[in-house]
């Protein structure tokens, strides 16, 4: 199942019978996620937000994932990095650009937490932690309550590697493997955990090697091919639907950029590796394919790029005209009142 | 020995490393200690000068940082653990609270926990409720654990040091705005200061103020306005939540007969709670006036810049306060 990583240039696309129109929309979203990121790098440079943590080079496994997924019906438990993931079921670039401006009518919390930290119920994304790992038990907790009320519907909680060193990993993934919970835990393995390299974090080369002590399958991915990525949570996804139980599936990608606005990834890391996997780019491959299958045109990526960027330009517009929020905002109820329930 | 004008980084860094140099039982681990130098940049170089055995990189697992660091003291090392904020040690409250504190006492003092825990707290920064709370003082409730607070580099350096030479666990609480702020720090690799005594940062005959930390930022430059308005106040940085040393407060309180508390704390059970109770219980018969607490708003701290400002205490909250245990 593992695709070699040293070599791919190309999309696995075995299996996968999937409309050109939903391709394109593969391809559309990867490039809208990237775009939109890139924009809110210079944001952060031109002094105008106060941070940023950015998904560049996790747009294949994220998009991958998210479009297979039943938007709106799976849960969604996501982390920082899946801007692409969250696009995908139905986060706006306008939504995101009044987050990282932390201005008024940002929907996920009222400009309350920052950005990044996913939230929305009627997509079935579920609202993101900052300590990370945190998701995992809570995933297994939700994937209980499907199974509990006989619905079909999966949960699908995602982090990075680093973050699988925490406890709630294992306690989570332990407990969704002894009551076969419909959930998948995918692990976005980018190779380091903000300077710590993967041989810092674990013994193991794979994370799905660990699949075998929860009593789950396990599976790795190219991470940087969209199609592999879609077909192994499409069918993570049967298994947990049919009662086959969680799976673990770890996509391996790449980050060439810093970890953080606040990281400066030259301290630990040589800029010949960052260009070596710059050049399995998820959104070049699979242009190029696309390309080669006569799917794509020039033409069309010109258009793709210009309908991008106008979203993005009035994303970012809207967010700077847009007010700071008042201050009643800060005492928004913290206790749910008596008749909610 | 001259005193040098050093940021309270630079006063953390050269108590570490003057302990490590003076003791190779004493090592560091945590998130991003090595490579990257500490995530505030506290433990930069350290790798170089000490090597792998003693600056560890470890996984994202704050359980095992303070417990392994534990489990090290506990066989005899001296370990200086960093959990990146005092928000991400919540995740290792079992180690800290359940085993450091209470092993010594539990097991009829077979074993002493000579361990450190360094981390960071405190808002201001915009990153949100579950990276910016000051709870330090849930770690104060328990005995068997000492909870640093300093809000000086002269304090910073002479506390660390302390910290690291003492038998017992420590929670050092380092704040995460205030890292550059500077004063002058003796270079004596001896200098060290008592573990439990507050400090007289100003003195002043209309009221006190106790504080520590951010909170003494916010004291501080509230003095300065009132000063003006001829008001003078006598600010006492407790410096130690834990050991807890009221002996200076008492006796201002008897010279100034009103007190206000400035925390960063969420209000309720604070420290603030602590030490009111103190005074009615020891000072009631000097108490002219109601005691006051200056602390956050009794919310999750909140992430847009506006927003959070609010919900933080401030100088212009001080000054507020302290007019009113005036009767003003
Ligand atoms: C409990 C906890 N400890 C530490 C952190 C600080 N932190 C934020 S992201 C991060 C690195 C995570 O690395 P990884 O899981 O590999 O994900 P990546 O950022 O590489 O996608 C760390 C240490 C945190 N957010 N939560
Ligand atoms: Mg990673």
């Amino acid at each position: 199942m593992v695709t070699n990583l040293e070599t791919s240039q190309q999309i696995d696309d075995a299996g996968i019978d999937l409309e050109t129109k939903t391709l394109l929309e593969m391809y559309w979203q990867m490039v809208r996620a990237r775009r939109l990121d890139e924009r809110t790098w210079v944001l952060h440079r031109q002094g105008k937000i106060a941070f940023h943590i950015s998904g560049i080079g996790h747009e294949g496994v994220q998009v991958g994932a998210a479009m297979a997924l039943r938007r709106g019906y799976d849960y969604a438990h996501l982390y920082y990095r899946d801007l692409a993931f969250a696009l995908v079921l139905g986060y706006t670039p306008r939504e995101w650009m009044l987050s990282v401006f932390g201005k008024e009518g940002e929907p996920t919390s009222g400009a309350r937490q920052m950005p990044s930290h996913w939230s929305n119920k009627k997509q079935g994304i579920m609202p993101a932690s900052s300590p990370v790992a945190t998701q995992v038990p809570q995933a297994a907790g939700m994937a209980l309550a499907s199974k509990l009320r006989g619905e079909d519907r999966v949960t699908l909680v995602s982090l990075g590697e680093g973050s699988t060193s925490e406890g709630d990993f294992y306690e989570g993934l332990n407990w969704a493997g002894v009551h076969k919970l419909p959930m998948i835990c995918l692990v976005e393995n980018n190779i380091y955990a903000i300077s710590v390299p993967m041989h810092l974090q674990m013994a193991v080369p794979n994370v799905a090697d660990r699949a075998p002590m929860f009593g789950i399958e396990g599976v790795v991915v190219d991470g940087n091919d969209v199609l592999a990525s879609y077909r192994a949570i499409k069918e993570a996804l049967e298994r947990a639907r049919s009662g086959g139980g969680p799976t673990l599936v770890e996509a391996k990608t790449y980050r060439p950029v810093p970890h953080s606005s606040d990281d400066d990834d030259r301290t630990y890391r040589s800029r010949d590796e960052v260009e070596e996997w710059k050049k399995r780019d998820a959104i070049k491959r699979f242009e190029t394919y696309l390309l080669d299958k006569g799917i794509l045109s020039g033409d069309m990526i010109e258009e793709i790029e210009g309908r991008v960027r106008l979203e993005v330009d009035e994303a970012q517009a809207a967010a700077e005209a847009a007010p700071y929020p008042p201050a009643e905002n800060a005492l928004f109820p913290v206790y749910a009142p008596a008749d909610e329930a | 020995m001259a005193d040098t004008p050093i940021t309270i980084r630079e006063a953390l860094s050269a108590a570490l490393r003057e302990e490590m140099r003076r003791d190779e039982r004493v090592f560091i681990m945590g998130e991003e200690v090595g490579v990257w130098g500490g995530t505030y940049a506290v433990t930069r170089g350290f790798l170089d000068e000490f090597g792998e055995k003693r600056v560890r990189d470890t996984p994202i697992a704050e359980m095992v940082i303070a417990g392994a660091a534990t489990g090290a003291a506990m066989a005899g090392l001296r370990p200086v653990a960093e959990i990146m904020t005092i928000n991400f040690a919540f995740l290792a409250l079992d180690a800290i609270i359940n085993h450091a504190a209470k092993v010594r006492y539990m097991f009829n003092g077979q074993f002493t926990v000579p361990l450190v825990v360094r981390t960071t707290t405190g808002g201001g920064k915009q990153l949100g409720a579950t990276h910016s709370h000051a709870p330090e003082v849930i770690f104060a409730h328990f005995p068997g654990l000492y909870v640093a607070v300093p809000g000086t580099a002269y304090d910073a350096k002479g506390m660390l040091k302390a910290a690291i030479r003492d038998d017992n666990p420590v929670l050092f609480v380092e704040h995460s705005t205030m890292l550059q702020r500077r004063s002058p720090v003796p270079d004596d690799l001896d200098f060290t200061l008592p573990i439990g005594k507050s400090d007289v940062k100003r003195q002043g005959d209309d009221v006190t103020i106790v504080t520590y930390q951010k909170g003494l930022e916010w004291s501080m430059a509230a003095a300065e306005q009132l000063a003006k308005e001829g008001i003078e106040v006598e600010i006492i940085d407790l410096r130690w939540l834990r050991p807890l040393d009221l002996e200076p407060v008492f006796e201002s309180f008897k010279k100034t007969n009103r007190c206000v508390i400035v925390e960063e704390s969420l209000p309720h059970f604070n420290v603030g709670a602590e030490i009111s109770a103190q005074l009615q219980e020891h000072m009631f018969d000097y108490m002219d006036a109601p005691i006051k607490r200056v602390s956050a708003m009794d919310i999750p701290l909140p992430y847009s810049r506006e927003l959070e400002l609010m919900a933080l205490p401030s100088a212009d909250k001080v000054v507020a306060a302290v007019k009113e245990v005036l009767g003003g």
